[in-house]
C-alpha cells in the first residue's frame, strides 16, 4: 500500500471527518493539499465549513459542509400551533427577523382567506423593508471587514442602530420582533414614530452615500472584488440563486415588483437595480443600491399611511382550513418562502421552509473551482449568507 | 363595511379572479408536452399552479419545464409524508402517548391538492424569471420502493435539495451521484421528517400546549370557548 491517497479517498476521509464535526483536516500529498476552512474561522461568519483541495494557491475543488447549526425547524413546526411558529422562524435569518415571519403569516392568511386591514399592510411592508436595512447595512460593513477594511464595519454598526431603534420602538424587540400576527399586527405604531423614522431614513441614505465612496469606490476593494466569482445568469437561475445575487447577474426579477402578495409594494414607486457583470463587485453594488431604494419605499409608505385598525377579526384559537399554499417574498437575503400544508388543525401538517441562503450557497463548490485562496473570502462574503438561513 | 364606495372600488384588486387564463395556459402547455404523464392539476386563480405527474416522468418534467416552457428558475425540491403523526400534535399534556405508539393505518394518509396514491410525494417548485408564474410539481413515490428520478441533470441546484430530502425522508434520487447527508452526521440513523420519527424532546416532556393560550387584549372577559369568526 502506498502512502499517497487518491483525491477521492482524501475527500471521502475529509468529508467523513467533517460530517461528524471533527475539525482541522489537512491532508497533504505530493500533488497538492486539502485545506480546511472552518467551521470556526475568522473568514467564515457562522459555522460554515469549506474543505478545499488546493494546487498551490489555486482551488481545484471545494466542498461546503453545513449543518452545524441545524435546528430542525420543519419538524418543530409540525408540533407547534400557528402563532407559535413565528417565534421559531424569527431565528432563521436573525439579522432581518421580521422579514422571516411575513411569508409564513401570508401563507396562513391565504388559506384562511383573511383580508388584512390596509394599515397593517403598510406597517408590515415598512417593517419588512427596515429588516432589509438592518440586514444589508451590516453586510456592507462585514464584507469590507473581510477584505481588510475596518472602518466601514464600525460605521455599519453605528448606523444600523438607527434602524434597530425604530424596530424596537414598534415591536419591543431589536432582533426578534415576533410582531406579525395572522390577521394583522400585534400593535399600532407608537406616537412620534413616523417623524423619527423619516430622520433615520435620512441617516441611512447618508450611510449609503458614504459606503458608495468608502467601500464601492475604493480602489483596493474593486481590485479584490471585480472579476472575481462571476456567475452567468443561466447558472444562477439553475442553482436557484435569488435576491441581489441574481440581480447582480443581470436578471431583472424582484418578487416585490413581480409577484407581490399581501404587501403594499403595489402602492409605491421603486426601481429594481440590476448589474450586468455578475461578479462579487456587482452583487455588493446591487445591495447598496437596494437599501437606498428601501429608504425611499419607506418614505413613500410613511407619507401615504392609511388610518384604521391593524388587526382583522380572527378567531381566538386559530385553525387554518385544509389546503396548501406557497408564499414567497423578497427577503434581505433573497427569496424566502413557506410551503404550508394544513389539515384544518391548530398547527401546520407540514412546512417546507425555502430559505434563500441554502440555494445561494449551493453554488459555492462550482464557483470556487479555479479561484485563488484569498478570493474564497471575497466570494463567500459577496454571496452573503446567514448560517441560520442555511441550516434552518 | 362602512364605506361601501372604497370596498367596491378595491374589490377587483383584492379578490382573485374566478379564472386565470395565464395559469390555465401553463397547465395546457405542460399537458400538451407531457401527454399522459400529467395525472392531475389544480389552478388557484392568481395564486398558484399544482401539477401531479407520473413517477416515471419526474425527470422528464424538469426537462420540459426548463427547456421548453421557460421555467428556468429552480426554487426548491422536497417531499411530504402524508401519514398522520402517530404522536398526535402533543397539544394536550393530559394525553399519555405510549412509546413507541402504534403506527397509523396506511389508509389514513390522505394526500392534498391534486391527490396521490402513495404515502410519500416529492414536491418541487420552479418559476419563470421576471414573472409571477410558479409551477408546483408533485409526484408519487412508490411505497415499496422509495426511488424517483433525479433533477440534477436539468437544474444543478437540485443536488443539495435532493441530499436533504434523501436524509430527511429516505427517498433515493436515481442518477444523483452524491446523496451524502447534508445536515445530519454521516452515521445518523433514521429519517427525521418522517412522521413516525419521534421528536424526543416532546416525548420526554409533553408540551402544555393549547391550555396555555392567553386571551387577546380586550378579550379577557369573553365567554370561554368563544370562537366567533
Amino acid at each position: 500500500m502506498t502512502d499517497v491517497l487518491t483525491e477521492a479517498q482524501q475527500l471521502a476521509y475529509a468529508n467523513a471527518q467533517a460530517a461528524d464535526g471533527r475539525v482541522n483536516v489537512e491532508v497533504e500529498t505530493e500533488d497538492g493539499m486539502t485545506l480546511n476552512i472552518g467551521p470556526q474561522h475568522p473568514a467564515t461568519h457562522g459555522t460554515l465549513r469549506v474543505v478545499a483541495r488546493l494546487d498551490g494557491e489555486q482551488v481545484v475543488s471545494a466542498d461546503v459542509i453545513c449543518g452545524y447549526m441545524h435546528r430542525g425547524y420543519e419538524k418543530l413546526c409540525e408540533v407547534r400551533s400557528y402563532p407559535q411558529v413565528t417565534t421559531l422562524v424569527n431565528r432563521i435569518d436573525w439579522l432581518g427577523s421580521f422579514a422571516n415571519e411575513v411569508p409564513f403569516i401570508l401563507a396562513a392568511e391565504q388559506l384562511m382567506e383573511i383580508e388584512v386591514p390596509d394599515r397593517a399592510k403598510w406597517i408590515r411592508t415598512i417593517l419588512f423593508e427596515m429588516s432589509r436595512l438592518a440586514n444589508i447595512s451590516l453586510f456592507i460593513g462585514d464584507l469590507a471587514l473581510q477584505v481588510g477594511a475596518q472602518t466601514p464595519a464600525f460605521l455599519a454598526f453605528r448606523d444600523r442602530e438607527f434602524v434597530l431603534n425604530q424596530i424596537e420602538a414598534v415591536t419591543g424587540g431589536r432582533f426578534h420582533p415576533n410582531f406579525d400576527r395572522i390577521g394583522g399586527l400585534k400593535d399600532d405604531l407608537p406616537k412620534g414614530w413616523i417623524a423619527d423614522t423619516k430622520a433615520a431614513m435620512v441617516r441611512i441614505r447618508e450611510f449609503c452615500d458614504l459606503m458608495d465612496d468608502l467601500v464601492l469606490g475604493n480602489e483596493i476593494f474593486q481590485m479584490r472584488m471585480r472579476g472575481v466569482g462571476i456567475i452567468p445568469p443561466d447558472v444562477a437561475l439553475s442553482y436557484g440563486l435569488s435576491g441581489a445575487n441574481l440581480r447582480g447577474s443581470g436578471v431583472d426579477w424582484d418578487l416585490r415588483r413581480d409577484s407581490n402578495i399581501g404587501l403594499a409594494y403595489d402602492q409605491v414607486d421603486f426601481k429594481v437595480w440590476t448589474h450586468p457583470d455578475g461578479d462579487s463587485y456587482a452583487r455588493s453594488w446591487v445591495r447598496v443600491q437596494e437599501i437606498r431604494e428601501s429608504t425611499k419605499i419607506i418614505d413613500q409608505l410613511l407619507d401615504t399611511m392609511p388610518s384604521g385598525p391593524v388587526m382583522a377579526k380572527v378567531p381566538r384559537i386559530i385553525k387554518v382550513p385544509e389546503g396548501e399554499a406557497y408564499v414567497a417574498t423578497e427577503n434581505p437575503l433573497g427569496e424566502m418562502g413557506y410551503y404550508l400544508v394544513s389539515k384544518g388543525d391548530t398547527g401546520p401538517f407540514r412546512v417546507k421552509i425555502r430559505s434563500a441562503s441554502f440555494n445561494n450557497i449551493s453554488i459555492v463548490p462550482w464557483l470556487l473551482k479555479g479561484v485563488y485562496v484569498p478570493d474564497i473570502i471575497a466570494i463567500l462574503g459577496s454571496l452573503y449568507f446567514i448560517l441560520g438561513d442555511i441550516d434552518r | 363595511m362602512a364605506d361601501d364606495a372604497a370596498t367596491t372600488e378595491d374589490a377587483p384588486l383584492e379578490q382573485a379572479p374566478a379564472t386565470d387564463e395565464r395559469r390555465d395556459a401553463v397547465v395546457a402547455e405542460l399537458t400538451e408536452l407531457l401527454g399522459d404523464a400529467v395525472v392531475d392539476s389544480l389552478v388557484k386563480p392568481g395564486l398558484g399552479i399544482w401539477v401531479r405527474v407520473a413517477t416515471d416522468a419526474w425527470s422528464e418534467t424538469a426537462e420540459v419545464a426548463r427547456h421548453r416552457m421557460g421555467f428556468r428558475f429552480f426554487d426548491f425540491l422536497s417531499a411530504i409524508d402524508w401519514l398522520p403523526s402517530p404522536y398526535g400534535r402533543y397539544e394536550d399534556a393530559a394525553i399519555e402517548v405510549e412509546f413507541p405508539p402504534p403506527m397509523p393505518d396506511r389508509a389514513d394518509a390522505v394526500p392534498g391538492y391534486t391527490g396521490g396514491d402513495t404515502r410519500f410525494q416529492v414536491l418541487a417548485s420552479v418559476a419563470k424569471p421576471g414573472t409571477d408564474l410558479r409551477l408546483l410539481l408533485k409526484a408519487d413515490v412508490p411505497d415499496d420502493d422509495l426511488r424517483i428520478g433525479t433533477w440534477t441533470r436539468t437544474y444543478v441546484g437540485a443536488a443539495w435539495h435532493e441530499r436533504e430530502t434523501h436524509e430527511m425522508f429516505g427517498i433515493t434520487f436515481e442518477g444523483n451521484p452524491d446523496l451524502r447527508h447534508i445536515y445530519l452526521p454521516s452515521d445518523f440513523e433514521g429519517h427525521p421528517l418522517r412522521k413516525e420519527f419521534p421528536l424526543l424532546a416532546r416525548v420526554i416532556k409533553p408540551w402544555p400546549g393549547i391550555v396555555d393560550v392567553e386571551p387577546m387584549p380586550g378579550e379577557a372577559d369573553d365567554a370561554e370557548g368563544d370562537e366567533d369568526a
